[in-house]
Protein backbone atom coordinates (compact mmCIF):
# COMPACT_ATOMS: atom_id res chain seq x y z
CA UNK A 1 0.00 0.00 0.00
CA UNK A 2 1.01 3.64 -0.37
CA UNK A 3 -0.08 6.50 1.18
CA UNK A 4 0.85 9.87 -0.79
CA UNK A 5 0.94 13.64 0.91
CA UNK A 6 0.99 16.11 -1.63
CA UNK A 7 1.91 19.73 -0.57
CA UNK A 8 -0.73 18.94 2.19
CA UNK A 9 -1.23 21.17 4.43
CA UNK A 10 -4.17 22.05 7.32
CA UNK A 11 -5.84 24.92 8.44
CA UNK A 12 -8.20 26.27 10.75
CA UNK A 13 -10.05 29.50 11.80
CA UNK A 14 -8.25 30.94 14.90
CA UNK A 15 -9.35 34.09 16.65
CA UNK A 16 -6.91 35.99 14.77
CA UNK A 17 -6.96 34.73 11.50
CA UNK A 18 -6.35 31.00 10.48
CA UNK A 19 -4.08 28.93 12.32
CA UNK A 20 -1.68 26.24 10.72
CA UNK A 21 -1.71 23.05 12.02
CA UNK A 22 0.39 21.24 9.78
CA UNK A 23 2.61 23.08 7.11
CA UNK A 24 3.07 22.02 3.25
CA UNK A 25 3.85 18.62 3.51
CA UNK A 26 4.91 16.11 0.78
CA UNK A 27 5.05 12.28 1.91
CA UNK A 28 5.07 8.75 0.18
CA UNK A 29 4.12 6.11 2.87
CA UNK A 30 5.41 2.65 1.27
CA UNK A 31 6.96 0.97 4.33
CA UNK A 32 5.00 -1.43 6.01
CA UNK A 33 5.33 0.07 9.46
CA UNK A 34 5.51 4.08 9.75
CA UNK A 35 5.66 5.87 13.60
CA UNK A 36 4.44 9.25 13.77
CA UNK A 37 6.14 10.85 17.12
CA UNK A 38 6.64 14.41 18.64
CA UNK A 39 5.36 16.69 21.26
CA UNK A 40 1.82 16.92 21.94
CA UNK A 41 0.25 19.27 19.65
CA UNK A 42 2.79 18.96 17.04
CA UNK A 43 0.21 18.24 14.63
CA UNK A 44 1.24 14.01 14.02
CA UNK A 45 -2.24 13.25 15.24
CA UNK A 46 -3.59 15.16 12.28
CA UNK A 47 -1.15 13.66 9.59
CA UNK A 48 -2.80 10.15 11.10
CA UNK A 49 -6.14 11.43 10.43
CA UNK A 50 -5.70 12.98 6.65
CA UNK A 51 -5.04 9.02 5.65
CA UNK A 52 -8.64 8.03 6.53
CA UNK A 53 -10.38 11.35 6.04
CA UNK A 54 -11.20 12.33 9.49
CA UNK A 55 -9.19 15.36 8.88
CA UNK A 56 -9.26 17.11 5.35
CA UNK A 57 -6.54 18.73 3.95
CA UNK A 58 -6.83 22.41 3.27
CA UNK A 59 -4.72 22.39 0.53
CA UNK A 60 -2.74 19.36 -1.40
CA UNK A 61 -4.13 15.87 -2.05
CA UNK A 62 -3.61 13.32 -0.14
CA UNK A 63 -4.61 9.54 -1.70
CA UNK A 64 -4.22 5.70 -0.31
CA UNK A 65 -2.91 3.57 -3.14
CA UNK A 66 -3.87 6.18 -5.70
CA UNK A 67 -7.54 6.72 -4.41
CA UNK A 68 -8.12 10.36 -3.21
CA UNK A 69 -9.03 10.73 0.06
CA UNK A 70 -11.44 13.36 -0.49
CA UNK A 71 -13.41 12.16 -3.22
CA UNK A 72 -13.19 8.78 -2.99
CA UNK A 73 -13.28 8.62 1.28
CA UNK A 74 -15.70 5.73 1.37
CA UNK A 75 -13.54 3.47 -0.54
CA UNK A 76 -10.43 4.76 1.23
CA UNK A 77 -12.13 4.22 4.28
CA UNK A 78 -12.87 0.28 3.71
CA UNK A 79 -9.03 0.11 2.86
CA UNK A 80 -8.10 2.16 5.90
CA UNK A 81 -8.97 1.02 10.06
CA UNK A 82 -8.59 3.56 12.18
CA UNK A 83 -8.04 3.09 16.24
CA UNK A 84 -8.45 6.21 18.52
CA UNK A 85 -6.36 6.63 21.73
CA UNK A 86 -9.32 5.85 24.08
CA UNK A 87 -11.38 3.01 23.29
CA UNK A 88 -14.51 4.18 24.86
CA UNK A 89 -15.29 6.65 21.79
CA UNK A 90 -15.03 3.67 19.23
CA UNK A 91 -17.22 1.26 20.95
CA UNK A 92 -20.50 2.06 20.16
CA UNK A 93 -22.52 -1.27 20.87
CA UNK A 94 -23.22 -2.37 24.26
CA UNK A 95 -21.83 -5.56 24.42
CA UNK A 96 -18.48 -6.82 22.54
CA UNK A 97 -19.74 -9.52 19.80
CA UNK A 98 -22.22 -7.05 18.76
CA UNK A 99 -20.04 -4.08 18.40
CA UNK A 100 -17.58 -6.51 16.27
CA UNK A 101 -21.06 -7.48 14.51
CA UNK A 102 -21.82 -3.73 13.89
CA UNK A 103 -18.48 -3.38 11.94
CA UNK A 104 -19.09 -6.92 9.51
CA UNK A 105 -22.58 -6.04 8.55
CA UNK A 106 -22.00 -4.65 5.33
CA UNK A 107 -19.68 -8.28 4.59
CA UNK A 108 -22.76 -10.69 5.88
CA UNK A 109 -26.21 -9.08 5.62
CA UNK A 110 -27.79 -13.15 7.43
CA UNK A 111 -27.41 -12.17 11.28
CA UNK A 112 -26.94 -15.68 12.32
CA UNK A 113 -23.70 -15.49 9.80
CA UNK A 114 -22.78 -11.98 10.91
CA UNK A 115 -23.54 -13.73 14.90
CA UNK A 116 -20.95 -16.42 14.20
CA UNK A 117 -18.30 -14.62 11.44
CA UNK A 118 -17.98 -11.79 14.91
CA UNK A 119 -17.64 -14.27 17.78
CA UNK A 120 -14.77 -16.35 15.36
CA UNK A 121 -13.07 -12.52 15.46
CA UNK A 122 -13.62 -12.08 19.24
CA UNK A 123 -11.95 -15.87 19.36
CA UNK A 124 -8.96 -15.13 17.29
CA UNK A 125 -7.94 -11.99 19.20
CA UNK A 126 -8.38 -14.48 22.36
CA UNK A 127 -11.59 -12.62 23.52
CA UNK A 128 -14.08 -14.86 23.04
CA UNK A 129 -14.91 -15.22 26.82
CA UNK A 130 -15.73 -11.59 26.70
CA UNK A 131 -18.40 -11.63 23.60
CA UNK A 132 -21.25 -11.16 25.79
CA UNK A 133 -20.21 -8.78 28.58
CA UNK A 134 -20.99 -5.05 28.18
CA UNK A 135 -18.28 -2.94 26.57
CA UNK A 136 -18.75 -0.81 29.63
CA UNK A 137 -17.68 -3.35 32.32
CA UNK A 138 -14.29 -4.28 30.48
CA UNK A 139 -10.62 -3.10 30.98
CA UNK A 140 -9.38 -0.22 29.02
CA UNK A 141 -6.46 -3.12 28.07
CA UNK A 142 -9.72 -5.67 26.73
CA UNK A 143 -11.36 -2.77 25.50
CA UNK A 144 -8.36 -1.70 23.13
CA UNK A 145 -8.27 -5.40 22.14
CA UNK A 146 -11.92 -5.20 21.32
CA UNK A 147 -11.68 -1.68 19.34
CA UNK A 148 -8.79 -3.29 17.52
CA UNK A 149 -11.11 -6.48 16.87
CA UNK A 150 -13.65 -4.75 15.59
CA UNK A 151 -11.27 -2.38 13.13
CA UNK A 152 -9.19 -5.77 11.99
CA UNK A 153 -12.65 -7.48 11.55
CA UNK A 154 -13.40 -5.80 7.85
CA UNK A 155 -10.13 -6.06 6.83
CA UNK A 156 -8.60 -3.18 5.82
CA UNK A 157 -5.03 -3.10 3.82
CA UNK A 158 -3.92 -0.26 6.68
CA UNK A 159 -4.41 0.45 9.73
CA UNK A 160 -3.72 3.72 11.86
CA UNK A 161 -3.11 4.04 15.00
CA UNK A 162 -3.51 7.02 16.89
CA UNK A 163 -1.26 6.45 20.48
CA UNK A 164 -3.16 3.09 20.95
CA UNK A 165 -0.66 2.10 23.92
CA UNK A 166 -1.21 5.80 25.83
CA UNK A 167 -4.51 4.58 28.23
CA UNK A 168 -2.56 1.54 29.28
CA UNK A 169 -0.91 -0.12 31.87
CA UNK A 170 2.50 -1.98 31.17
CA UNK A 171 1.20 -5.68 30.37
CA UNK A 172 -1.78 -4.67 28.24
CA UNK A 173 0.39 -1.80 26.12
CA UNK A 174 2.76 -4.60 25.29
CA UNK A 175 -0.42 -6.86 24.59
CA UNK A 176 -1.61 -4.59 21.95
CA UNK A 177 2.05 -3.70 20.90
CA UNK A 178 1.81 -7.39 19.50
CA UNK A 179 -0.66 -7.47 18.06
CA UNK A 180 -0.49 -4.50 16.04
CA UNK A 181 3.56 -5.39 15.07
CA UNK A 182 1.88 -8.98 14.41
CA UNK A 183 0.16 -8.02 11.78
CA UNK A 184 0.05 -8.45 8.07
CA UNK A 185 -0.97 -5.25 7.51
CA UNK A 186 0.67 -2.07 6.85
CA UNK A 187 0.74 0.17 10.07
CA UNK A 188 0.91 3.96 10.63
CA UNK A 189 1.25 4.17 14.43
CA UNK A 190 1.14 7.69 16.25
CA UNK A 191 2.61 7.07 19.69
CA UNK A 192 4.83 8.75 22.50
CA UNK A 193 6.59 4.93 23.45
CA UNK A 194 9.77 5.43 21.70
CA UNK A 195 10.54 1.66 22.18
CA UNK A 196 7.57 0.96 19.67
CA UNK A 197 8.94 3.84 17.56
CA UNK A 198 12.09 2.61 17.22
CA UNK A 199 10.93 -1.06 15.88
CA UNK A 200 9.09 0.78 12.95
CA UNK A 201 10.75 0.82 9.34
CA UNK A 202 10.44 4.57 9.44
CA UNK A 203 9.32 7.22 11.73
CA UNK A 204 8.74 11.12 11.55
CA UNK A 205 9.50 13.37 14.29
CA UNK A 206 6.87 15.77 13.66
CA UNK A 207 6.68 19.54 15.64
CA UNK A 208 5.02 22.79 15.16
CA UNK A 209 3.15 21.22 12.59
CA UNK A 210 6.29 20.33 10.50
CA UNK A 211 8.01 16.81 9.52
CA UNK A 212 11.18 17.41 10.77
CA UNK A 213 13.09 14.62 10.49
CA UNK A 214 12.40 11.52 8.52
CA UNK A 215 14.35 8.36 9.18
CA UNK A 216 14.71 4.51 10.35
CA UNK A 217 12.91 4.42 13.56
CA UNK A 218 16.23 3.82 15.56
CA UNK A 219 17.05 7.40 13.71
CA UNK A 220 14.11 9.33 14.14
CA UNK A 221 13.83 7.98 17.93
CA UNK A 222 17.69 9.05 18.30
CA UNK A 223 16.82 12.90 17.08
CA UNK A 224 13.61 13.32 18.50
CA UNK A 225 15.77 12.65 22.14
CA UNK A 226 18.24 14.85 20.96
CA UNK A 227 15.83 17.81 20.11
CA UNK A 228 13.25 17.38 22.47
CA UNK B 1 -21.19 2.86 34.27
CA UNK B 2 -22.57 0.12 36.20
CA UNK B 3 -26.61 1.46 36.03
CA UNK B 4 -27.77 1.56 32.73
CA UNK B 5 -31.35 2.66 32.67
CA UNK B 6 -31.95 0.48 29.80
CA UNK B 7 -31.18 -3.10 30.64
CA UNK B 8 -27.80 -4.40 28.86
CA UNK B 9 -29.11 -7.35 27.00
CA UNK B 10 -28.35 -10.42 28.23
CA UNK B 11 -28.49 -13.77 25.95
CA UNK B 12 -31.16 -16.46 27.33
CA UNK B 13 -33.73 -18.67 26.54
CA UNK B 14 -36.71 -17.05 27.92
CA UNK B 15 -39.59 -16.82 25.87
CA UNK B 16 -39.21 -13.30 25.63
CA UNK B 17 -35.86 -13.73 24.19
CA UNK B 18 -37.29 -15.99 21.68
CA UNK B 19 -40.06 -13.41 20.70
CA UNK B 20 -39.20 -12.12 17.48
CA UNK B 21 -38.22 -8.35 17.74
CA UNK B 22 -40.85 -6.61 15.26
CA UNK B 23 -43.43 -8.42 17.80
CA UNK B 24 -41.91 -6.82 21.08
CA UNK B 25 -41.67 -3.27 19.14
CA UNK B 26 -45.22 -3.53 18.26
CA UNK B 27 -46.45 -4.46 22.06
CA UNK B 28 -44.11 -1.55 23.07
CA UNK B 29 -45.79 0.71 20.91
CA UNK B 30 -49.48 -0.20 21.48
CA UNK B 31 -48.89 -0.37 25.31
CA UNK B 32 -47.40 3.05 24.85
CA UNK B 33 -50.56 3.79 23.08
CA UNK B 34 -52.95 2.40 25.56
CA UNK B 35 -51.44 4.04 28.89
CA UNK B 36 -52.12 7.30 27.38
CA UNK B 37 -55.75 6.28 27.83
CA UNK B 38 -56.76 8.10 31.24
CA UNK B 39 -57.76 5.63 33.37
CA UNK B 40 -55.39 5.00 36.84
CA UNK B 41 -57.13 1.17 36.14
CA UNK B 42 -55.41 0.94 32.90
CA UNK B 43 -52.29 2.13 34.48
CA UNK B 44 -52.58 -0.48 37.53
CA UNK B 45 -53.17 -3.13 34.80
CA UNK B 46 -50.07 -1.84 32.33
CA UNK B 47 -47.90 -2.09 35.68
CA UNK B 48 -48.93 -5.68 36.64
CA UNK B 49 -48.48 -6.49 33.02
CA UNK B 50 -44.95 -5.26 32.82
CA UNK B 51 -43.83 -6.75 36.18
CA UNK B 52 -45.12 -10.07 34.97
CA UNK B 53 -43.18 -9.67 32.08
CA UNK B 54 -39.81 -8.03 34.22
CA UNK B 55 -40.64 -12.06 35.92
CA UNK B 56 -40.97 -14.21 32.77
CA UNK B 57 -37.62 -12.23 31.32
CA UNK B 58 -35.41 -13.53 34.16
CA UNK B 59 -34.09 -9.72 34.62
CA UNK B 60 -33.99 -10.57 38.16
CA UNK B 61 -35.43 -8.29 41.11
CA UNK B 62 -31.70 -6.43 41.69
CA UNK B 63 -31.65 -5.37 37.71
CA UNK B 64 -35.08 -4.34 38.22
CA UNK B 65 -34.84 -2.36 40.83
CA UNK B 66 -31.25 -0.60 39.48
CA UNK B 67 -33.32 0.35 36.52
CA UNK B 68 -36.08 1.64 38.43
CA UNK B 69 -33.56 3.70 40.74
CA UNK B 70 -32.53 5.95 37.60
CA UNK B 71 -35.88 7.55 37.83
CA UNK B 72 -37.01 7.68 41.10
CA UNK B 73 -36.60 11.53 41.22
CA UNK B 74 -38.66 11.84 38.35
CA UNK B 75 -41.29 9.53 39.55
CA UNK B 76 -41.11 11.64 43.32
CA UNK B 77 -41.52 14.65 41.23
CA UNK B 78 -43.84 13.28 39.08
CA UNK B 79 -46.27 12.21 41.52
CA UNK B 80 -46.03 15.10 43.76
CA UNK B 81 -46.95 17.50 40.83
CA UNK B 82 -49.98 15.38 40.11
CA UNK B 83 -51.40 14.97 44.31
CA UNK B 84 -51.04 18.89 44.05
CA UNK B 85 -52.52 19.54 40.21
CA UNK B 86 -54.96 17.06 39.97
CA UNK B 87 -55.27 14.68 43.48
CA UNK B 88 -54.30 11.19 44.53
CA UNK B 89 -56.00 8.88 41.56
CA UNK B 90 -54.38 11.01 38.74
CA UNK B 91 -50.71 10.30 40.49
CA UNK B 92 -51.04 6.84 40.99
CA UNK B 93 -51.89 6.99 37.07
CA UNK B 94 -49.52 8.94 36.24
CA UNK B 95 -46.46 6.58 37.88
CA UNK B 96 -48.06 3.71 37.18
CA UNK B 97 -47.70 4.64 33.41
CA UNK B 98 -44.39 5.62 33.66
CA UNK B 99 -43.25 2.56 35.51
CA UNK B 100 -44.95 0.84 33.39
CA UNK B 101 -43.73 1.63 30.03
CA UNK B 102 -40.13 2.35 31.73
CA UNK B 103 -39.69 -1.28 32.95
CA UNK B 104 -41.52 -2.73 29.59
CA UNK B 105 -38.63 -0.62 27.76
CA UNK B 106 -35.91 -2.20 29.75
CA UNK B 107 -37.65 -5.97 29.20
CA UNK B 108 -37.19 -5.12 25.36
CA UNK B 109 -33.56 -4.14 25.87
CA UNK B 110 -32.29 -6.54 28.22
CA UNK B 111 -34.18 -9.45 25.79
CA UNK B 112 -33.41 -8.27 22.31
CA UNK B 113 -29.57 -7.76 21.07
CA UNK B 114 -29.09 -4.53 19.63
CA UNK B 115 -28.25 -6.16 16.02
CA UNK B 116 -31.45 -7.53 16.09
CA UNK B 117 -32.79 -4.37 17.32
CA UNK B 118 -31.16 -3.13 13.97
CA UNK B 119 -32.19 -5.82 11.70
CA UNK B 120 -36.01 -5.32 12.80
CA UNK B 121 -35.84 -1.65 12.62
CA UNK B 122 -34.10 -1.52 8.94
CA UNK B 123 -36.77 -4.03 7.81
CA UNK B 124 -39.98 -2.02 9.26
CA UNK B 125 -38.26 1.06 7.40
CA UNK B 126 -37.42 -0.57 4.30
CA UNK B 127 -40.76 1.22 2.59
CA UNK B 128 -39.87 4.37 3.29
CA UNK B 129 -36.59 4.18 0.97
CA UNK B 130 -38.81 5.29 -1.71
CA UNK B 131 -39.32 8.57 0.30
CA UNK B 132 -35.38 9.02 0.59
CA UNK B 133 -35.21 7.47 3.60
CA UNK B 134 -32.50 5.17 4.40
CA UNK B 135 -33.27 2.38 6.67
CA UNK B 136 -29.31 1.47 7.67
CA UNK B 137 -29.53 5.00 8.95
CA UNK B 138 -32.50 5.39 10.85
CA UNK B 139 -31.88 2.08 12.62
CA UNK B 140 -28.44 2.95 13.51
CA UNK B 141 -29.40 6.51 14.82
CA UNK B 142 -32.43 4.59 16.86
CA UNK B 143 -29.40 2.39 18.48
CA UNK B 144 -27.12 5.01 19.51
CA UNK B 145 -29.78 6.68 20.92
CA UNK B 146 -30.56 4.00 23.37
CA UNK B 147 -26.44 3.57 23.79
CA UNK B 148 -26.55 7.38 24.48
CA UNK B 149 -29.02 7.53 27.19
CA UNK B 150 -26.50 5.76 29.65
CA UNK B 151 -23.59 7.42 28.19
CA UNK B 152 -25.07 10.60 29.29
CA UNK B 153 -25.56 9.68 32.92
CA UNK B 154 -22.40 8.67 33.14
CA UNK B 155 -21.18 12.30 32.21
CA UNK B 156 -23.64 13.59 34.66
CA UNK B 157 -21.98 11.73 37.23
CA UNK B 158 -18.51 12.39 36.30
CA UNK B 159 -19.35 16.26 36.22
CA UNK B 160 -21.05 16.35 39.08
CA UNK B 161 -18.09 14.82 41.19
CA UNK B 162 -15.99 16.86 39.51
CA UNK B 163 -18.23 19.88 40.85
CA UNK B 164 -18.33 18.60 44.63
CA UNK B 165 -14.28 18.16 44.33
CA UNK B 166 -14.05 21.96 43.70
CA UNK B 167 -16.64 22.75 46.25
CA UNK B 168 -19.11 24.02 43.06
CA UNK B 169 -22.01 21.59 43.80
CA UNK B 170 -24.58 24.42 44.27
CA UNK B 171 -23.27 25.90 41.18
CA UNK B 172 -25.47 24.99 38.49
CA UNK B 173 -23.33 26.47 36.13
CA UNK B 174 -20.48 23.83 37.22
CA UNK B 175 -22.97 21.39 36.34
CA UNK B 176 -24.52 22.53 33.32
CA UNK B 177 -21.91 23.94 31.30
CA UNK B 178 -19.31 20.72 31.54
CA UNK B 179 -22.09 18.43 31.06
CA UNK B 180 -23.47 19.99 27.45
CA UNK B 181 -20.18 20.31 26.58
CA UNK B 182 -19.07 16.87 26.88
CA UNK B 183 -22.19 15.43 25.76
CA UNK B 184 -21.77 17.18 22.55
CA UNK B 185 -17.71 16.33 22.15
CA UNK B 186 -18.71 12.83 23.12
CA UNK B 187 -21.47 12.68 19.93
CA UNK B 188 -19.17 14.03 17.80
CA UNK B 189 -16.31 11.43 18.89
CA UNK B 190 -19.02 8.69 18.23
CA UNK B 191 -19.56 10.37 14.78
CA UNK B 192 -15.75 10.18 14.20
CA UNK B 193 -15.99 7.09 15.30
CA UNK B 194 -18.65 5.72 13.09
CA UNK B 195 -16.90 7.72 10.35
CA UNK B 196 -13.31 5.92 11.30
CA UNK B 197 -15.51 2.33 10.59
CA UNK B 198 -17.00 3.23 7.84
CA UNK B 199 -20.33 2.76 9.32
CA UNK B 200 -23.62 4.34 7.94
CA UNK B 201 -21.36 5.18 4.87
CA UNK B 202 -23.59 2.46 2.28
Amino acid sequence: MSIGLDRVGVTVPGPDGPLTILEETTLDLTERRIALIGPNGSGKSTLARLVNGLVEASTGQVTVDGLDVATQGREVRRRVGFVFTDPAAQLVMPTAVEDVALSLRRAHRNRAERQRAALAVLEAHGLADLADRSVHALSGGQRQLLALAGVLATGPSVLVADEPTTLLDLRNSRRVADLLFGLEQQLVLVTHDLDLASRCERALVVDGGRVVHDGTGADAVAHYRATA
Amino acid sequence: MSDPLLGDYRPGDTVLHRLPAGAKLLALAVGGTVVALRSPTIGLVALAVSLVLVAVSGMGLRRTLRALRRIAVVVVLLGAFAVWQHGWWRAVESVADLVALVLAATVLTATTSVDELLDTLTRLLRPLRRLGVDPETVALAFSLTLRAIPTTLEIARETRQAAIARGLQRDPRALLVPLVIRVVAEARSTGQALQARGIGED
